[in-house]
């Protein structure tokens, strides 16, 4: 790992217990350095942009838009873009709809194995600002409080016009460099830390799952 | 059907017998004879499908009802079992012996409504709500609009619109919103 890790630098997982903590990495994830050269970094950009891999993880209602989009109609293939079913091979996390707090514990779990680059689209109300669900007990209300998000999407439920809209506004994003929310979720981890285990009581994970 | 009722009325004492709609009948039963006659229904009469085991929170009369909702495929009829059960120390007796999916439904009403159910399987594990500290959600005395506020914030900008009001403004904007 890094060459300066120290006992500073590394989690508590303080949730686990001592013979857990044998188990699991502690280290603290890296925010991502742009290459030295510019045109390098470019070309790296234009490359990330352009192969896409959306994981197949359908968190509400919204995730039945991503069906439409894969097949013939709306064919998002022709945007180098594919599903893949194993977060460790998939740099698009699409959260289709309500995030209940159950659910939102396997996001994080699954979004932290996720190698770099990657990106998180907001698909719909409901993780924008709780949508149709902003009373309920067991949806969460603003995703942006446990995970970054590169790309909101409204609409209760979003055509996948609007989504493919994304795409294209987020490929470009990518291509100037901006959607660092992989960096800003590192920078400020214990923030997102703190929200997290605010709303999910039974946290036996270990603080960054790798 | 008829005269299985009656005869229930007079073996169980069941009452308030309600035709709700064509093949659709409820009837009230007393606690303690609610597993028996359930098992008669299953055994004897033909009732062998439960459809499902809910849970209405009667919150001014301090109770709650339990429905069980059973099928008979012969006779193509439902008939719905209510129990009452008193609110504060809820407690009933566990039918997961008769069909071995309800310790599924019991294990979902203990979650949501609080409800204990001596001896069904599995029935302190966590469903869907994981590490729930609160009341449970679906008692009526639950205040689901606080929770949420408290606990997963409001989003500032989020407001509502009357959709009439809305698109006739959006409709009809020379004319002021007048239809």
């Amino acid at each position: 790992m890094s060459k300066n890790l120290t006992t500073d630098n590394t989690l508590e997982n303080a949730e686990l217990s001592e013979e857990e903590k044998l188990l699991f990495s502690n280290a603290r994830p890296r925010p991502y350095e742009p290459y030295s050269i510019k045109a390098v970094e470019d070309f790296a950009n234009w490359a990330r942009a352009n192969s896409l891999w959306i994981l197949a993880f359908g968190t509400g209602c919204c995730s039945i838009e991503l069906r439409p989009l894969m097949t013939a109609r709306f064919d998002v293939s022709r945007f180098g873009i594919a599903g893949r079913p194993t977060p460790r091979q998939s740099s698009v996390f699409i959260i289709g709809g309500y995030v209940s707090v159950k659910t939102l514990k396997r996001i994080i779990r699954s979004y932290e194995q996720m190698q770099g680059p990657k990106f998180i689209v907001a698909l719909g109300s409901c993780p924008a600002n709780g949508g149709m669900y902003f009373d309920s007990y067991n949806t969460i209300n603003q995703f942006d409080l446990y995970l970054p998000v590169d790309m909101y999407i409204t609409g209760c439920m979003p055509r996948p016009e609007a989504l493919l809209s994304a795409i294209m506004d987020m490929q470009d994003d990518i291509k100037a460099g901006k959607c660092d929310g992989a960096n800003r979720y590192v920078n400020n981890l214990d923030w997102y830390k703190a929200n997290q285990k605010k709303v999910i009581k039974n946290w036996d994970m270990p603080d960054y799952n790798w | 059907m008829k005269a299985m009722l009656e005869r229930l009325e007079t073996d169980f004492g069941v009452y308030d017998i309600t035709e709700r709609k064509p093949a659709m009948t409820t009837l009230k039963i007393k606690k303690d004879q609610a597993e028996r006659l359930i098992r008669e229904l299953r055994d004897r009469e033909g009732f062998v499908h439960l459809s499902f085991i809910t849970c209405i929170d009667y919150i001014e009369d301090g109770i709650f009802t339990l429905v069980y909702m059973l099928h008979n495929y012969n006779r193509n009829d439902t008939l719905g079992i209510e129990v009452d059960i008193d609110r504060d120390s809820a407690e009933m007796t566990s039918i997961h012996t008769l069909w071995a999916q309800a310790w599924t439904y019991q294990r979902e009403l203990r979650e949501m409504y609080g409800i204990n159910f001596p001896g069904s399987p599995r029935l302190e594990e966590d469903f869907c709500l994981e590490g729930w500290d609160d009341i449970p959600p679906m008692r009526r005395d639950f205040n689901t609009k606080q929770y949420s506020t408290d606990r997963f914030g409001h989003r500032e900008g989020r407001h509502s619109e009357d959709p009439r009001e809305h698109m006739k403004v959006t409709l009809y904007p020379n004319r002021g919103g007048d239809e």
